[in-house]
């Protein structure tokens, strides 16, 4: 228990997918305009990394690596290695989960599927999914692990972005130079704020 | 008046037409400094109070003098104690003025004060001097004023530095700091981060062999002597207390950069900002509460393999950078919280870091200095819940 604990915790500050991988950019710097955005936008990643670690820790574990599929019985298959299938499985895994959740949602709890709008089918192609997926297989986590890291990995996500856009809300009324306004200085907030995270970098849990 | 009829008489050449048209904010500055602007508040939201930016700063740059007098007589103390000790001499220009004006006596006050100026004024000179130019640069280019703030700035830098630094590298920090830090948000108020923090952390990871270990804390080359920080992580209390006693470091008799070692002096000069209220007294207190508290649960809670678990509250006060950084650098107005509210939450942020990095990271054994860059990130986002808050409440009274 402790040892996830620990997991969960580095997820989230010392490998922090935005900050210290620089993950997720794309949407990372689109959706940080506005704290209430970045806010729900974080929210689904948490969610949708929560679940999609654990079930390609699953697929790995079950389908894809070397005599994974020894469980079937069947003796011609006890050998298989199919990970190199791994890239196209775990993207795929995530474009369905990221569907389902979105009709989920938009049956049971419209509010929060109107809140999040554009964003959630965005999370398909957000690299800090597939790049903690990708993380778990180089790592070899367990499910329980998975479950530990996943989780930690999109609160760390999330609570970067909500950050930015915090300071990107102050900024507004900063007086950035002609040259730099709009993308450049928020790629320096954001090496800044990578600066600042650099605090944990060492630690050792 | 001569000054001011000096000054009036050049005034014209640097208005608009005029043949230094484009060094207005230099003589805007020079003016300033002598005189206070007669300029009025010309929008709304007028504060009916003498104090303006200009007088804040002066006050702060003021208030940080007995940290920096003492640091230099402390810098020369201990760098005489280990030269009596180790019977050597300094070479080079600083020896030849040591050499023409004192000695090495490290009962002297005179002997070590001299020994300090001489290690701590080219520091802030480079730093002063390089930082100016930015500021003033900026300044003309994006015709904003130059402002006492780069004072602060500037001492602040210069105090936090270990006093053998190279000269080069504390120019290229107050650069990063100054430049990347403030005025490419466009000056003083409109950045995010501290400016003379993000200058050294930016030197700390970039150079760390002249910024952290055992060899930079006395001015005396080749000499190696442990801040009582890194002796806490590595040996524990009892070491520690076999090797200063609380007074000793109370008062500043300790190796650390130069600003940072006399919590006393320090406590001198907060207490001027508090009491003219420039320093928020809500920042203070929660900077000291979130030290305190988890500083004590780490006592509470102790550990069998790191020794810096039992280091108590009243021994995180006086050592390293933390009273500094509690009073000078967190109470920054600008890259602090806004709100009340804010200012508490992120003051704790910040004492609970800096005992969390200093325990917990074997990386670093100080972390007041990352612990404000890390609080500053949030505060912003502090304000926005705090606000948001405040709409809520006040919406459901309506």
């Amino acid at each position: 228990m402790e040892q996830l604990l620990s997991l969960f915790i580095r997820a989230i500050f010392i490998e922090n997918m935005a900050l210290a991988f620089f993950l997720g950019m794309c949407t990372f710097l689109a959706i940080s305009k506005k704290v209430s955005a970045a806010l729900g936008l974080g929210i689904a990643v948490i969610v949708v990394l929560t679940v999609t670690v654990p079930v390609n820790n699953l697929i790995l574990n079950y389908l894809l690596a070397e005599g994974a599929l020894a469980w079937t019985g069947i003796p011609a298959l006890a050998n298989v290695d199919l990970s190199f299938l791994g890239l196209l499985s775990y993207i795929g895994v995530i474009a369905a989960i990221v569907q389902i959740m979105e009709m989920f949602l938009d049956k049971y709890v419209p509010v929060l599927y109107n809140a999040l709008g554009v964003f959630l089918p965005l999370i398909t192609v957000n690299c800090a999914i597939l790049g903690a997926s990708l993380f778990m297989v180089e790592r070899d986590y367990s499910f329980a692990e998975s479950v530990a890291f996943g989780s930690g990995a999109g609160v760390g996500w999330a609570l970067a972005i909500v950050a930015l856009a915090g300071i990107r809300e102050k900024l507004k009324y900063s007086d950035v130079p002609a040259g730099l306004q709009g993308l450049g200085i928020t790629f320096i907030t954001v090496g800044l704020m990578s600066l600042g995270f650099m605090s944990f970098g060492g630690i050792d849990i | 008046m001569g000054l001011r009829s000096v000054l009036d008489k050049l005034e014209p050449h640097f208005h608009e037409g005029g043949k230094y048209q484009k060094w207005y904010a230099l003589y805007e500055a020079v003016d300033t400094i002598f005189y206070s602007p007669s300029s009025v508040t010309r929008s709304t939201a007028h504060v009916r109070d003498g104090v303006d930016l200009k007088r804040i700063m002066i006050t702060v740059w003021l208030a940080a003098f007995p940290a920096m007098f003492y640091g230099m007589y402390n810098l020369g103390f201990q760098a005489n104690e280990i030269l009596a000790a180790t019977g050597g001499e300094v070479e080079g220009w600083r020896g030849s003025i040591i050499a023409a004006l004192g000695g090495y006596d490290a009962s002297s006050l005179w002997d070590c004060f001299l020994f300090g100026a001489l290690y701590f004024l080219p520091i802030y000179a480079v730093t002063f001097v390089v930082g100016g130019f930015w500021e003033v640069l900026f300044a003309m280019k994006r015709g904003h004023e130059v402002n006492e703030g780069f004072f602060v700035t500037s001492i602040l830098f210069a105090l936090i530095c270990p006093p053998d630094l190279p000269l080069w590298q504390a120019a290229l920090g107050i650069s990063f700091g100054v430049v990347i830090g403030k005025e490419v948000f466009g000056g003083t108020g409109k950045n995010f981060l501290n400016p003379a923090l993000t200058g050294r952390a930016f030197l700390y990871f970039a150079y760390p062999a002249s910024m952290s270990g055992d060899a930079v804390w006395t001015a005396v080359d080749g000499y190696t002597g442990a801040t009582p920080l890194s002796v806490v992580a590595s040996q524990g209390m009892t070491a520690l207390q076999e090797q200063w006693t609380w007074t000793q470091a109370f008062l500043g008799n300790i190796h650390g950069s130069i600003g940072e070692t006399s919590t006393l002096a320090i406590l001198i000069g907060g207490a001027v900002l508090l009491v003219t209220r420039i320093a928020s007294w809500r920042i203070v207190a929660g900077v000291f509460l979130g030290m305190v508290a988890l500083s004590t649960l780490f006592n509470l809670v102790g550990s069998d393999s790191n020794p810096a678990f039992a280091m108590p509250w009243y021994w995180h006060l006086v050592v390293g950078g933390f009273a500094f950084g509690m009073m000078f650098m967190a109470t920054d107005p600008v890259s602090a919280a806004m709100t009340n509210t804010g200012k508490f939450a992120y003051g704790i942020l910040i004492g609970v870091m800096c005992v969390l990095i200093r325990v917990m990271n074997p990386a670093f054994p100080e972390g007041i200095m990352l612990a404000i860059l890390f609080a500053n990130l949030f505060a912003p986002l502090m304000d926005h819940f705090v606000i948001q808050a405040n709409i809520k409440r006040r919406l459901a009274r309506v």
